[in-house]
């Protein structure tokens, strides 16, 4: 791709997706501090560092144990 | 509300969890970060939720910030990551609304099916490279400002920009498209 095509790319990029500040405007049309709180009141879902744990010892031990898996299967 | 009158006092209580130090800083910051947003996604409302996001993650990583930096640059790198990670997941079916309000339209020299074909080409790029095209060439940001939000060198943007161009030329050759 020599220094011609690269222009004629870049040109057809600029006229097909014109600048966000000139289509719809970079500045901010409402405060979002309303919309922050509600986020820091959320109750954020996430998962114990023991339960990774648990589950990974888990895994390793049925890829040592296969023929546990049945029995895990049917305890379950 | 406590008022906090000194930027380094509102950023070491911010650091400590203070809600209302983070406020002002929120405050301060939000249209900074929604401008830069909007730029990478260009779609007003997933750049206002991704702002939200982005404090949020502020908020979260607030430990790890140092308040001797600049509290805007670090803003814009994790508004530059939680962008990424929108386009990486919305893509690429998710097209720019062609409804929006156009201040400007497109250039009328070229046809609405070169274009179409144009702007579909470019959101199928890899979104590294889409977002550092989209700052470098549309936007036309400084390299070195688009470097610092992404965290790489300023040569590192170019050669993205640079890998975007050719992709899209060959995405555009697919299409029977010679630019």
């Amino acid at each position: 791709m020599n220094e011609n095509d690269q222009e004629r790319i870049e040109q057809l990029l600029k006229k097909s997706l014109p600048p966000v500040s000139t289509r719809v405007g970079v500045e901010l049309r409402r405060d979002l501090w309303p919309a922050m709180l509600k986020r820091l009141a959320a109750p954020s879902i996430s998962v114990p560092w023991f339960d990774w744990a648990l589950l990974a010892a888990v895994a390793a031990w049925l890829a040592f144990f296969p023929g546990a898996i049945p029995v895990l299967l049917y305890h379950l | 509300m406590t008022v906090v009158e000194q930027p380094a006092d509102v950023l070491q209580q911010f650091c400590q969890g203070d809600v209302d130090a983070f406020e002002v800083l929120f405050r301060r910051h939000q249209g900074e970060v929604y401008g830069w947003i909007v730029r990478i996604v260009r779609d007003p409302a997933a750049a206002e939720d991704l702002t939200v996001e982005t404090f949020w993650r502020i908020y979260r990583a607030r430990a790890r910030f140092d308040p001797t930096r600049s509290f805007g640059a670090w803003a814009r790198r994790i508004a530059t990551n939680a962008a990424l990670d929108h386009l990486k997941t919305a893509r690429p079916e998710t097209d720019l609304p062609d409804d929006l309000p156009a201040a400007t339209l497109p250039d009328p020299g070229i046809s609405e099916e070169l274009r179409r074909k144009t702007a579909d080409a470019f959101r199928r790029l890899p979104p590294k490279l889409q977002v550092a095209a989209t700052l470098a060439l549309i936007e036309e940001q400084p390299y070195r400002e688009i470097a610092e939000a992404l965290g790489i060198s300023t040569g590192a943007v170019k050669v993205r920009v640079f890998r975007a161009i050719r992709l899209l030329r060959k995405e555009l050759k697919r299409r029977g498209i010679e630019p």
